[in-house]
């Protein structure tokens, strides 16, 4: 009962419910319908599934409670809508699943989407990505903000599916499956320069909050904690996790990214006429 | 291009302005738009059920806690207290307190009432089933926890320490947060009665 009762959202939210549902099941059709020579393996779809499972859990189990009233379980729910969820999306290759749905849209909407296509190269560019990236932690992490968007029901889930769009735009650029020698994706350098870049200024942020004096959030004060805990072990624990976790992916990031570019190192033609405009 | 570049910090400032609290007539937090109207069905402290239409064109100062508080609770209280004798004198009686008490189990009406008694007249005491009270909290994104109780039984609850301000209509208009003077308080509310007493 109890376990139950933990299992339901906190604030029930129908359109976050349809959109897990939806991607689950395309994703779960096109593996049931694709061939099998393009069918992702089984490690690939629990990473997918997990990703997205993480994603759901901390916006519709009894965690989004917690989050909307301890600062630093709040500050857990975007390092998995941020990163750790999209992270597993992202390196999971859903391609072949995007691929598949792509190739059953018919023409016509394929002529609709493409303002979507240009938004999504535009955001993809790689400083804008980055900028974005750091600036959303910054942007809601603003006192002033940060107070607006727990009081207000709409902009919280505005901001918490801002947080798992943006992580999810920003990690599929760095584990891209296509590779740069032969597409126009990011080339494994720049990869990795990004996410040395966006460890930094996250790592500042985490640190001025784990050595701030005074309440920074005092939201969690004026709204009352899930349970009595003393506000400043609130906040350096929020911090702490601001901070670490957070380079700590950009580190694995870092460490698939040269994985993967020592394996392709040399198996491609480096012949730029080949690789079709990759300048 | 070069021409358009100044303009960017302006418009930077101007959206920023936007999102921050940028009514600078208030004190307290504006927070018209961001939170519900007053809406709640509770027992008041003489066993009858209480809602939002009994203090209807009055303005409204919404607050959580318990009465076994040891500090916040009666400064909230006796400061709220002192704010409103400040006030204008037509419009001290138009503003109302009501102390919601998230402890329902140590609160029995009876010293929900001699508790609010103590912090003047024009305060209600009220409290609910703790369902009821989860939903309440709720609807104005804040909640409380229980600690776990001592040897002799007692525990400490952790609730908001801020205050609503409901306007005569039940508009939700401010949110009062701890380090307020009382003089700052005094001010707003009298700006509030003032813009809606007609």
């Amino acid at each position: 009962m109890q376990v139950m009762s933990n299992l339901l959202p906190y604030d029930f939210s129908p359109l976050t419910l349809l959109s897990y549902m939806l991607v689950l099941g395309l994703y779960g059709v096109a593996l049931l319908k694709m061939p099998g020579h393009d069918r992702p393996g089984p490690g690939r779809i629990v990473t997918f599934t997990l990703g997205v499972m993480l994603c759901y859990a901390v916006m519709q189990t009894r965690f989004d409670y917690y989050s909307q009233y301890m600062f630093f379980v709040h500050r857990g729910q975007h390092l998995i809508l941020h990163h750790l969820g999209p992270f597993l999306i992202a390196l999971s290759n859903p391609l072949p699943v995007m691929r598949f749905w792509y190739q059953r849209i018919s023409p016509s909407v394929h002529y609709w989407l493409q303002p979507l296509g240009w938004i999504y190269r535009l955001l993809q560019q790689p400083v804008i990505a980055s900028v974005l990236f750091v600036g959303l932690i910054y942007f809601w992490l603003w006192p002033p903000i940060h107070f607006d968007a727990m009081l207000s029901r709409q902009l919280y889930w505005v901001m918490n599916w801002s947080m798992l769009l943006d992580g999810v735009l920003f990690w599929w650029l760095i584990f891209d499956p296509r590779a740069p020698a032969m597409t126009n994706a990011l080339g494994y350098g720049k990869r990795i320069l990004l996410l040395a870049l966006v460890a930094i200024p996250q790592m500042i942020l985490g640190a001025w909050i784990v050595f701030s004096r005074g309440m920074v959030y005092d939201v969690y004060e004026v709204c009352g904690r899930a349970w009595p805990m003393p506000p400043e072990t609130d906040q350096l624990l929020g911090g702490l996790l601001t901070w670490i976790p957070p380079a700590m992916m950009s580190i694995l990031g870092i460490l698939i990214v040269l994985r993967r570019a020592m394996h392709e190192d040399g198996k491609y033609p480096q012949s730029h006429s080949l690789a079709g405009g990759n300048p | 291009m070069t021409r358009t570049m100044p303009l960017w910090p302006a418009l930077l400032i101007l959206i920023l302005a936007g999102c921050s609290d940028s009514n600078d007539n208030w004190h307290g937090k504006d927070i018209a738009g961001l939170m519900p109207d007053l809406e709640f069905r509770l027992n008041g402290t003489d066993d009858g059920t209480v809602t939002p239409d009994d203090s209807k064109g009055n303005i409204r100062l919404l607050y959580f806690g318990f009465t076994s508080c040891p500090d916040v609770c009666p400064t909230t209280l006796s400061d709220l207290r002192r704010s409103i004798h400040q006030m204008p004198e037509e419009y001290q009686d138009d503003v109302i307190t009501l102390f919601v008490s998230v402890d329902p189990r140590r609160d029995t009406p009876e010293r929900l009432a001699s508790y609010v008694n103590f912090f003047g007249d024009r305060i209600l005491g009220l409290t609910a089933e703790e369902p009821m009270l989860r939903k309440l909290t709720k609807r104005y994104r804040t909640t409380f926890g229980y600690e776990e109780p001592d040897a002799s039984g007692n525990y400490n609850v952790s609730h908001s320490s801020a205050v609503y301000v409901f306007d005569r209509e039940g508009n939700a208009r401010l949110l009062l947060r701890p380090g307020l003077s009382p003089e700052q308080i005094s001010e707003d509310l009298a700006q509030l009665a003032r813009e809606s007493s007609s």
